[in-house]
């Protein structure tokens, strides 16, 4: 009897903590007509970080506390959350003062009204342009950049001494070798448009047409475009020569390329530390073109945003131009994430590595991936659609003209 | 419990007598509580009434007061509850009646209420925060525009921007007074303005202290507000910026400056709507009524796909539990046999499958079942090319075969259980009667069996109704027909379906997904009730 009170009141006890506290945190996304908030709960800035990045932000914020006498807190998020979850609380009141970021969540972001615009000012000039524009969505910045990321081809030196100029060079050199593949992408059952967007370009076929800023324009779909179609028809035909296969997925691809089966390999520097300790000695070169023009990968850029309901703004601006914008901070991000580094002087130092260089080179060239919410209808019928022609589905032209109908139609 | 005896009773008088044990009696009753008990008592009430007064004083702060009520009137009651000498049943119901709300009732609640609304991507919180973020964003810096040193002045509380121009005039301004030049400033040694007499200058300090003011503040470059106004993102620089949205809070509209275009307040749509149709983003959560319902029997992207993917689920939910059951009782049959040797050592070996996490053993298969480097057709098939995921048919069985691998470890447990409380007298009776092994399973065995187990198979065929985890990681929905123009492969269930549907890329449409949630809900509850009743008829057997 008396044991069983005892936890009916623990019950009881933890019940209403929980009752009171859930309440209190439902609530606090009502009237932001609180005024009692003290100054020293206003001048403290709260950032949302992911793992890695985490400890080379404590020392910028301590130097920044240091300096100005805000306190930064540090707050660690799973990556993959974090687009989801500003989304949800910037709108309560419960969200960061400023959140790490990729630029294709920008679309997103702005469209929720979850972020504000950053004025970079005249240190804009000091970023790498593709980071700048990455960062921007109808003509403003939204975010501070710190990293650029891309696809290039990873070349097996002991299987291919030369860096193949064209894709039927790359080819002819992955057949000599006398490997299992002539070269690796990752296709899987729904296709990957991303990997095998810069063939795309190469026949001069780009989702959406840019503006004269570099922003796309959602208005102007030209994947269907004669470049599209010829893609197309080149999708089919690597496909029945067995050169992409559906089956290769990205597991398999990596695998395969660090056992050595090929000696080319279409991926980013996230494989690289891996075909490195499989005893594999990389070299880093352009895609090669397929249909004449340039081929041009996607560039991910990753950097830091400000909440559009933050009380900090001054604050939050001047930490993320002057702090994470600082060439020690920038060359410190890129030592833990190994992802080449937004600004300029950074990036210059970095490029001592070879592998780091090789993807920088590529990602001179590159394209931002599209940061219109219009992109996220695209996924859907690309890839399925690139699946189709290269499974020899059907004929190419028309599959992929089908496609561009269905895009056009889902963005509407 | 003890029932008190008063000791000093037979010297004293009649009168006092009662009234003394009375009082005896209430000092025995309260003592018999328990002095530790009655102190862990009052210690867990006073820590439950201590959350709750900071709740209390928080929502009092944020003036909400609905859940002010609430947490006041609960507090109350749980006190009243637990100080009362009587309401024993409700000491023990209290706490899990605030789980009940808590966590079912409200989240339950709350799902059918965003059904009506248009929560999700570009309508996530308030008009007012949707006022904020448009003109927050609207703030465009005037292209080419020179950068001004800043210096923050503070006059009687109102701030003014003393800014040097790149040429090393000195102005000043605020949002009353538009920027004026002013040859009085005290400068530095590069000659950029740090004062002004009858202003203080604010120190970083005293800006990151003010900053919500500061950077809310706009000085007028001119008496045009066409020439743009000056603000500052850091509070040491100031930008010349034009604004492109102009809110007009009487009238509620949004004007675009540059084409004149007038956005006017949608309250049925949530965003601000120009003549044409074109909406403004972000624009704010509304009630919708029933226009989710409608979305989701009305859109062609939905419909077309719609009897085959419920034809689909049906045949998937009842085949899932149908052939792990079966597989299930085989083998609980086959193990339940006494003269088998080394039971226990298989028994844990079936159980294996159970261990994984369902996500994780989906993925593996995956792989496995890849045609061309898959371990199925490599080692099994000596090479076959089989489409195994990539065929509609091929595909749906291996949906089905995964899930038998996945699922019968879990009923050939509950039908062990069950079948060991099946008392061997009665297999014993049949036998002397000279029933045959299979009557005996199918007229006693299987009847008995299905008493405890019918339950647990409705819940089962619930749970694979919903099997988000093996469609999604499986086959994602595939194989889709690309010709098809939606995106709704062969083996989508409904809930993968409304997955697709209401959260493309990273558009998410929370409004839709309750909506499609509750017609499921429907869907489930209205079969699983039709279930318990046909299980009462089986439960007469006993």
């Amino acid at each position: 009897m008396l044991v069983k009170k005892k936890k009916g009141l623990l019950a009881a006890g933890a019940v209403m903590a929980v009752a009171s506290v859930a309440l209190a945190g439902c609530s606090a996304g009502g009237s932001t007509g609180g005024s009692g908030d003290s100054d020293s709960a206003s001048s403290a800035l709260t950032v949302w970080v992911d793992a890695d990045r985490a400890a080379v932000l404590k020392d910028a914020a301590a130097a920044f506390t240091e300096e100005s006498g805000v306190k930064v807190k540090l707050v660690q998020k799973d990556f993959g959350k974090i687009q989801e979850e500003l989304i949800a609380q910037v709108p309560t009141g419960k969200g960061p003062d400023i959140s790490i970021a990729a630029h294709d969540w920008l679309g997103n972001f702005v469209t929720n009204g979850v972020v504000q615009p950053v004025e970079l000012g005249d240190t804009a000039a000091d970023y790498e342009p593709v980071a700048v524009t990455a960062m921007s969505y109808e003509g403003k910045t939204y975010g501070v950049p710190y990293s650029i990321e891309n696809i290039a081809l990873l070349r097996n030196t002991a299987l291919a001494p030369n860096a193949p100029a064209s894709y039927d060079e790359m080819i002819a050199a992955g057949t000599a070798a006398g490997t299992e593949f002539p070269f690796l992408v990752q296709v899987g059952p729904e296709s990957d448009p991303f990997h095998l967007y810069p063939f795309q370009t190469s026949f001069g076929a780009p989702v959406f047409g840019t503006n004269a800023d570099g922003s796309y324009n959602p208005e102007d779909l030209i994947v269907g475009n004669a470049g599209g179609e010829a893609f197309a028809a080149w999708l089919a035909q690597e496909g029945a020569a067995g050169h992409l296969s559906v089956n290769v997925t990205g597991d398999i691809a990596k695998e395969k390329f660090n056992a050595g089966a090929s000696p080319f390999f279409i991926t980013g520097p996230w494989n690289v530390p891996d075909a490195q300790k499989a005893g594999i000695d990389v070299a880093v070169d352009p895609i090669p073109s397929a249909g004449g023009a340039a081929a041009q990968p996607f560039v991910g850029v990753q950097g830091f945003v400000v909440s559009a309901k933050t009380k900090n703004a001054l604050a939050a601006n001047e930490f993320l131009v002057n702090y994470i914008g600082s060439e020690d901070v920038q060359t410190a991000l890129y030592e833990v994430g190994g992802r080449a580094p937004a600004l300029t002087s950074a990036f210059e130092a970095a490029s001592s590595d070879p592998i780091t260089a090789g993807f920088g080179a590529v990602a001179a060239d590159a394209v931002p991936m599209p940061n219109i919410p219009q992109m996220g209808k695209v996924w859907q019928f690309w890839g399925v659609t690139e699946a189709a022609i290269i499974s020899g589905e059907g004929d190419p032209a028309q599959l992929w003209q089908k496609m561009t109908g269905d895009i056009q139609a889902a963005i509407k | 419990m003890t029932t008190p005896v008063p000791r000093q009773t037979s010297d004293a008088e009649p009168v006092r007598q009662s009234k003394r044990l009375r009082q005896a009696a209430r000092m025995a009753e309260a003592a018999s509580v328990g002095v530790k008990t009655l102190l862990l008592k009052i210690l867990l009430l006073g820590i439950v009434d201590a959350i709750s007064v900071y709740a209390l004083f928080v929502l009092f702060l944020k003036q909400d007061w609905v859940v002010f009520g609430l947490v006041l009137f609960v507090t109350a009651v749980v006190n009243w509850i637990y100080f009362s000498r009587q309401k024993l049943p409700a000491k023990y119901l209290t706490p899990g009646l605030i789980f009940l709300l808590i966590f079912q009732i409200f989240v339950v609640g709350y799902s059918g209420y965003i059904a009506f609304t248009n929560y999700g991507t570009g309508h996530n919180s308030t008009k007012e925060d949707a006022v904020n973020a448009l003109i927050v964003g609207s703030q465009q810096r005037v292209p080419d525009s020179a950068t001004y040193d800043l210096t923050v002045l503070d006059q009687l509380g109102a701030y003014s921007f003393l800014v040097t121009d790149p040429d090393g005039d000195i102005s000043v301004g605020n949002a009353e007074t538009p920027l004026h030049r002013v040859n009085d400033a005290e400068t530095d040694a590069a000659g950029t303005g740090i004062g002004l007499p009858g202003y203080t200058t604010l120190n970083f300090n005293d800006i990151v202290n003010n900053q919500e003011a500061i950077a809310a503040l706009s000085v007028p470059l001119s008496d045009d507000p066409n020439d743009g106004t000056l603000r500052t993102p850091d509070g040491s620089s100031a930008y010349l910026y034009l604004s492109d949205l102009v809110y007009d809070a009487s009238a509620d509209t949004m004007t675009n400056a540059t084409t004149d275009v007038v956005y006017t307040a949608d309250p049925r749509s949530g965003a601000f709507t120009a003549e044409n149709g074109e909406e403004l983003r972000p624009g704010w959560k509304v009630e919708v009524g029933f226009d989710n319902f409608v979305t989701a029997f009305g859109t062609e992207a939905i419909r077309g796909p719609l009897i085959s993917v419920t034809l689909w689920t049906f045949a998937f939910a009842f085949l899932a539990v149908a052939t792990t059951f079966a597989l299930g009782m085989a083998l609980a049959l086959v193990f339940n046999n006494m003269r088998m040797r080394g039971r226990n050592v298989y028994r844990v070996i079936m159980i294996l499958p159970y261990a994984f996490p369902a996500f994780l053993s989906a993925l593996v298969w995956a792989g496995m079942l890849n045609p061309q480097f898959g371990f199925v057709n490599q080692v099994l098939f000596g090479g076959a090319e089989i489409p195994w995921l990539t065929n509609e048919w091929l595909a749906k069985f291996s949906i089905l075969f995964v899930n038998l691998w996945l699922g019968f470890p879990y009923m050939f447990l509950v039908t062990t259980g069950a079948l060991q409380s099946i008392p061997d007298e009665l297999q014993e009776a049949a036998t002397v009667d000279g029933a045959k092994p299979w009557q005996v399973f199918r007229l006693i065995k299987l009847p008995l069996l299905l008493v405890s187990v019918a339950p647990l198979l409705i819940a089962s065929f619930a749970f694979n109704f919903n099997n988000f985890n093996l469609i999604y990681f499986l086959t994602n929905g595939g194989p889709r027909d690309a010709t098809a123009g939606v995106n709704v492969g062969a083996t989508d269930i409904l809930i993968s379906m409304v997955y697709k549907v209401a959260f493309v890329g990273a558009n998410r449409d929370y409004g839709l997904a309750s909506a499609f949630s509750i017609i499921i809900f429907i869907l489930v509850a209205v079969i699983s009730i039709i279930s318990f009743r046909q299980t009462k008829a089986l439960e007469e057997l006993n």
